[in-house]
């Protein structure tokens, strides 16, 4: 089901944007943090390969890990929280994410507290980054576990929390990946949060199901990311990339986006049924976020684990099989191999 | 003009730490064991105080620590005193929406008050007259002790007291100001040392100490301001006769408007801004030229010039072939039998206002954002108006987890109640100079500008909506 909300954007930041934020600089600063931001999770990446021995054959690609782009990501590692600085845009768009986490969450929740709607679930936030969005979710009184792969990051976001006693107590940060602490916290979570990690993450389908492993039943998974169509190769790479150089040359891989549909037909068969998908669009001149019916660039999704347990693993296994004796059948038949692609 | 505003934010910010005491901005972990406060509102006035109030009994709040410094001791009104006070307000409707949100207009109710349903404004130089009523015969405002309002509101805040803490005799004496770019090191919130050495820690520090802010000083922001050559002389009327009283009357005279508001059937309460040395003389005369000068000031026409009674007449037959209007015929207010002894007081006036009503982690609500003449009787009423839109923008703050001191709901507020007090208060003081002359053009403008107003109901109700927010 698809719903809409409306916000009007308003330009009364208009004047400030253009004023304060000097372009040049602001486009150094993007190119560096989308630059790290591949890194971090061709990272993680890796660490997935490794371990899953039974996830498809892919073709990875090829990722360098860069000693001088460790040293520009320590940098910007301090420009998490400078409001109107590179991470403006991931600020503004709390303003969607914070409200549709949490209205949805409330829906599950007979009786709120009020001044703290979320108190009593558990949250983890995949991919946190210096906790800009862990921080609202624990101010609206969830207890929150942060995680991300980058070390400085999770420092960064330590630091911030640790001057907030509310928010000392109420969140955790550990620089680890997802795959690490499946096992210690599987069922565990009222809801998993990953905002602007899957367009970065190469093998999807194990990071969905890890994602589902560590839902309890009945629990939600939150995902904002970009979509794969002609409209966001336009703007989201030849306009923001080439033409107006918000986003340096190559930092995204278009192949990497995820479509709605694809996302949907990864999560179904891993028993999370989709609930909504709502896109979301920015205004680069105002810096505000808002909801649209139009998906074709950003979005976000919410899905819930169903109540009864499927058993992935056992299930992968069979189709593991079915895949092997295809593939042993595909050189005869080509209609076979469109079959493995589906 | 933006680029000077944000330019003055990011430029005095740094320059403001140093006014703070010797507080670097690298904080010893001693330091951390200070409370952190969600707000802290520093002022218990009539707004600091229905500030507090309104957050402490604001659903998105309650899980939040919110502290109301005030410097003066806790006054505490056992049961209401027969004699009233001098000080008054005149609350408008929006202000009674925002006082009864809390339950402070429960007390109020069941204290004392007065409703007035109509408002004549008229001129010393001519037979100009304007009549503000609403139609349905609601209440146009009303005219309320501060002293009542005050203790409304501190019963409100003792039922809040579990999320509000009240200190009293508790002045500021310095603020640190968190570093405008975020360095990880140092605390982000802004730090207060009050008046016995002890500190505290906000992440949002809530302005509302009057008109000499030392919120607004301490932050370096810029205040346009004047002082009027006039002073305010307030007292306590008995009236020769009782009656129903539920009219507000001012008039213009060329050395200031003198106002009369209801508080009961027997007595009123004056307002007259005038010069200073009339307004000393005032104070000083004994009861009964006091009384005399009140009642000629209202009734005698003694700057009336046939000239301007002329035009003007000429000027209310054109309106009347134009359209049918109910004649409004000028009334006289009830007269003045005699002051109450120890209720004359004058205080001077003056015009203000901040050029930013906010700051990273402050935001600065009535006097010390704004200052007005008492003619419109719009003061508190502004001040009330921050409030509603302040706690409005903090509330969806709150319920969207995003940090209090944040600029982007701060702006917001600014931005609403800056169009609306800019408006209200340049309107004020064109009127306070419009009318402080007896110069014939000007008078004549005035005169002809009141007539064709009072006829205009749409231009009339318009003004009422705007000034009863």
């Amino acid at each position: 089901s698809r719903y809409l909300i409306f916000f009007p954007v308003y330009s009364k930041n208009l004047l400030c944007w253009t004023l304060q934020i000097k372009p040049r600089v602001f486009n150094e600063y993007r190119a560096m943090w989308f630059k790290s931001c591949r890194m971090t999770f061709s990272y993680v990446n890796r660490m997935k390969k490794c371990r899953y021995p039974w996830t498809r054959l892919y073709s990875t690609s090829h990722t360098t890990v860069d000693s001088s782009e460790i040293k520009t990501f320590l940098v910007l590692a301090h420009k998490w929280w400078d409001e109107q600085g590179v991470y403006a845009p991931l600020h503004s768009m709390n303003d969607l994410r914070v409200p549709f986490i949490r209205d949805n969450l409330l829906k599950t929740i007979p009786n709120h507290q009020p001044g703290k709607p979320l108190s009593g679930m558990k949250i983890l936030d995949v991919g946190c980054g210096g906790g800009l969005l862990t921080e609202p979710l624990g101010r609206l009184g969830a207890s929150v576990i942060g995680i991300d792969p980058v070390d400085e990051n999770i420092k960064t976001a330590q630091r911030h929390k640790s001057f907030d006693p509310v928010l000392d107590k109420r969140i955790e940060y550990r620089a680890c990946s997802l795959e690490e602490i499946v096992e210690e916290t599987a069922e565990t979570f009222d809801a998993v949060v990953a905002s602007e990690v899957v367009e970065h993450v190469i093998d999807l389908e194990t990071f969905l199901q890890c994602c589902c492993q560590v839902l309890k039943p009945s629990g939600s998974l939150f995902i904002t990311t970009i979509n794969k169509t002609q409209l966001s190769y336009a703007l989201g790479i030849i306009f923001s990339e080439q033409i107006a150089g918000i986003v340096p040359k190559g930092t995204h891989t278009w192949e990497k986006f995820v479509s709605p549909e694809k996302l949907e037909s990864i999560l179904e068969p891993n028993g999370l049924s989709v609930q909504t998908v709502a896109g979301m669009l920015y205004n680069p001149f105002s810096g505000y976020w808002h909801w649209s019916e139009n998906t074709s660039i950003n979005y976000a999704a919410h899905a819930v684990k169903s109540r009864v347990q499927e058993h992935p693993v056992p299930a992968e296994s069979v189709l593991t099989e079915e895949t092997e004796e295809l593939r042993a059948n595909v050189h005869t038949s080509p209609g076979v191999h469109e079959e493995l692609k589906r | 003009m933006a680029a000077r505003l944000s330019v003055c934010r990011w430029g005095a910010a740094p320059a403001a730490v140093h006014r703070g005491p010797l507080v670097s901005w690298w904080r010893c972990s001693s330091t951390l064991a200070d409370t952190v406060y969600d707000v802290v509102v520093s002022g218990g006035g009539l707004v600091g105080a229905a500030m507090a109030c309104a957050l402490g009994h604001d659903i998105h709040f309650r899980d939040k620590k919110i502290l109301l410094l005030e410097a003066g001791p806790k006054k505490v009104m056992e049961r209401l005193p027969e004699t009233y006070s001098n000080r008054v307000s005149s609350i408008s409707p929006g202000s009674a929406t925002l006082l009864s949100s809390f339950g402070a207009w429960d007390h109020i109710c069941k204290m004392r008050y007065r409703a007035f349903r109509r408002m004549q404004v008229w001129d010393a130089c001519s037979e100009a007259l304007i009549m503000f009523d609403k139609d349905n015969f609601d209440d146009m405002g009303y005219i309320v002790e501060n002293d009542v309002i005050m203790h409304a509101l501190t019963k409100q805040l003792e039922a809040v007291s579990d999320r509000v803490t009240v200190r009293y005799r508790s002045k500021a004496v310095g603020y640190t100001w968190p570093c405008p770019f975020p360095m990880t090191d140092s605390s982000p919130w802004v730090h207060i040392t009050l008046g016995d050495g002890s500190t505290l820690q906000t992440k949002l520090l809530i302005g509302a100490d009057g008109h000499n802010s030392g919120v607004r000083q301490a932050a370096g922001i810029q205040n346009v301001s004047w002082n009027y050559d006039q002073s305010a002389v307030v007292a306590t009327l008995y009236l020769s006769e009782a009656t129903e009283n539920n009219v507000a009357w001012q008039r213009f005279l060329p050395s200031g408007p003198i106002a009369l508001l209801p508080l009961s059937d027997t007595l009123s309460s004056l307002v007259w801004s005038t010069s200073h040395e009339h307004a000393a003389e005032l104070v000083s005369m004994d009861e009964e030229k006091f009384v005399d000068a009140i009642n000629s000031a209202f009734w005698s026409d003694a700057n009336h010039t046939d000239f301007i009674n002329s035009t003007g007449t000429a000027l209310q037959y054109a309106i009347a072939l134009l359209k049918p209007t109910k004649v409004s015929a000028r009334q006289l207010p009830p007269s003045v039998a005699r002051v109450d002894a120890k209720s004359r007081v004058l205080f001077p006036l003056g015009l203000g206002h901040a050029a930013e009503y906010v700051r990273p982690r402050v935001a600065l609500i009535g006097d010390a954002a704004h200052r007005v003449h008492p003619l419109a009787g719009q003061g508190v009423n502004m001040g009330f108006g921050d409030i509603s839109s302040l706690v409005h923008h903090l509330s969806t703050a709150a319920f969207n987890g995003r940090d209090l001191g944040s600029m982007s709901h701060l702006t917001g507020y600014e931005t609403d109640r800056q169009r609306h007090n800019t408006a209200l208060l340049a309107a004020t003081d064109l009127l306070k100079r419009l009318y402080s002359t007896s110069a014939t053009p000007l008078v004549l403008l005035r005169t002809w500008g009141l007539q064709a107003t009072n006829a205009l109901s749409p231009l009339k109700e318009q003004i009422m909506a705007f000034a009863s927010k």
